[in-house]
């Protein structure tokens, strides 16, 4: 079992959870996070003073996925959120230990 | 003494009133959008309170202070008027009133909007910081003080109306007094914390321009309603208030758009308040292409007075010295350029570049100017430091940090 952790741009949310949907993903967390990569801050004005922000607002994803299920969720990530503007974000995936679903008790996989 | 009451004048000016009555409420908007989330209701809640002490205040003592003994070519009023003893559905008592065709009431009421605003102005250079128990007995003392005197002085024949200083709607009495007040305060109670570092933007720009435009409708009272008559004094004050605002917003932006590369939303608002203040002291005098003039330099060189702040190193937050001093002393003094007896007849002394004009009225404006600066400036300051050496004039850091609207009137404005 994977963690696939999704870091994009606000407004590609919705074409990435159509896109998750029709890979077949049951279930996403999101997250409205701010930061900096290649892509800096950027600049605004007021009153001729200039100020620089340097945290850029993003959205964080968050998918538990089966190992199998990994390939087709990272492709339908990376096609529904691209631009090819710098800025479009990153993903990676994490080694999950254990997972248990609250509501039956169910574990492993079968609590995906 | 014989009254006789027009009803087009008074309808007139009992419009205006309400108009300048909306200009607070404006005002708390124009300001309330430029400051942070954490600070919006303290800002909002100082203009509105405003609205409550000053009122009662203006009943009670300070309209007999201003417009008491009119025409003394003194200092200040007497007590003839307080709690509104005289002041009635009459004419004015005054012999210097005797040409007013509104009853004496109303009149009170007009000039009660004006010392409602002039103390609100000041919030705009405290914001973020300013304890509000301090800030109540400022503003009441400072009514008192300050604004009764000026008021006297420039509007009801004191000395420096009777020097021949012109001042239409308050150039001098709202905005140079507010102006140099406001610097007073900023000087007392220091910067912000984490100015000039940290990054404050204005956290809600569309309340700036919806302020800007309640200012803009208000101001049309505030002006054509200081001709005290529906005529067509009035009605060159009107015009004036949309040209000169409208050419000071296109300066504005000129010069922002040029030397920080991009004309703003809050360079358009800012420039238009701008040029209202400076069409202040002249809308009842000026006519023709002067408002236009008038209105151009003010958002050029109030915009280039924002650099004062910082060359001086005092943190006035949303630069009220900028835009209200600096804008009220070139009204005042550029009236000394383009006053025009044909205008109005008051003018006397026509400006300089009228025909027949000489220099004489720009001295009287620079004195009259001069003197409002500097009484205000010190009266202000004196007060400033007696207030925050007793009750406090600023909050606590841990106050600052959590945000006025909270730390002092257990309040959020927005929930998350």
């Amino acid at each position: 079992m994977k963690l696939i952790t999704a870091v994009i741009k606000p407004f590609k949310l919705d074409e990435v959870k159509e896109a998750l949907k029709a890979a077949g993903v049951a279930g996403i967390t999101v997250t409205e996070v701010q930061g900096f990569g290649r892509q800096s801050g950027h600049t605004e004005v007021y009153r001729g003073a200039e100020y620089t922000v340097d945290f850029v607002p993003k959205v964080k994803i968050e998918i538990l996925a089966d190992d199998a299920q990994i390939d087709p969720i990272i492709d339908a990530i990376v096609a529904s959120a691209r631009t090819e503007k710098i800025g479009d974000g990153k993903i990676w995936i994490t080694d999950v230990g254990a997972v248990q679903r609250i509501r039956t008790g169910e574990k492993g996989p079968d609590a995906i | 003494m014989d009254f006789a009451l027009d009803s087009g004048n008074t309808a007139w000016v009992l419009m205006s009133t309400a108009l300048v009555l909306f200009m607070t409420p404006g005002l708390a908007f124009f300001y309330g959008g430029m400051v942070r989330g954490k600070n919006v209701l303290a800002m909002l809640m100082q203009n509105i309170f405003a609205m409550g002490l000053l009122a009662i205040l203006w009943a009670f003592l300070v309209f007999s202070l201003a417009f008491g003994d009119s025409g003394n070519a003194g200092f200040i009023g007497n007590l003839d008027y307080i709690f509104l003893k005289d002041v009635g559905i009459a004419g004015s008592p005054e012999e210097f009133f005797s040409f007013l065709t509104i009853p004496f009431i109303l009149f009170c009421a007009f000039q009660m909007t004006f010392a409602i605003i002039t103390p609100a102005l000041i919030t705009g250079a405290t914001a973020d910081r300013l304890k509000f128990a301090g800030y109540a007995v400022f503003i009441g003392l400072w009514l008192v003080l300050v604004y009764g005197p000026v008021a006297h002085m420039v509007f009801a024949g004191g000395w420096l109306a009777d020097m021949g200083a012109l001042d239409f709607a308050g150039g001098a009495v709202v905005h140079i007094n507010a102006g140099a007040a406001a610097l007073a305060v900023v000087l007392v109670i220091g910067a912000r914390k984490g100015h000039p570092g940290e990054h404050m933007p204005p956290h809600n720009l569309p309340f700036t321009v919806l302020g800007t435009g309640i200012l803009w409708f208000g101001w049309a009272g505030f002006n054509a309603g200081s001709a005290l008559a529906a005529d067509g004094i009035a009605s060159q004050a009107l015009i004036n208030t949309i040209l000169a605002p409208a050419a000071a917003m296109l300066g504005w932006l000129l010069v922002e758009r040029f030397k920080s590369g991009h004309a703003t939303t809050l360079g358009a608002a800012s420039g238009a308040v701008a040029g209202m203040v400076a069409i202040t002291p002249c809308a009842g005098f000026v006519g023709g292409m002067a408002p236009i003039y008038i209105g151009f330099i003010a958002g050029v060189v109030c915009y280039l007075a924002l650099h004062i702040k910082a060359f001086f190193k005092f943190d006035d937050s949303l630069d009220v010295i900028a835009v209200h001093l600096v804008g009220g002393l070139l009204g005042s003094i550029l009236l000394g350029f383009w006053a025009d007896p044909a205008i109005n007849a008051v003018v006397t002394n026509p400006g300089l570049f009228i025909t027949d004009g000489g220099t004489e009225l720009l001295v009287d404006q620079a004195v009259a100017s001069g003197v409002t600066l500097v009484y205000s400036f010190v009266v202000s300051f004196l007060l400033a430091k007696v207030i925050s050496a007793t009750i406090g004039l600023r909050v606590t850091p841990e106050q600052e940090d959590v945000g006025l609207d909270l730390a002092l009137h257990a309040e959020t404005a927005y929930s998350n």
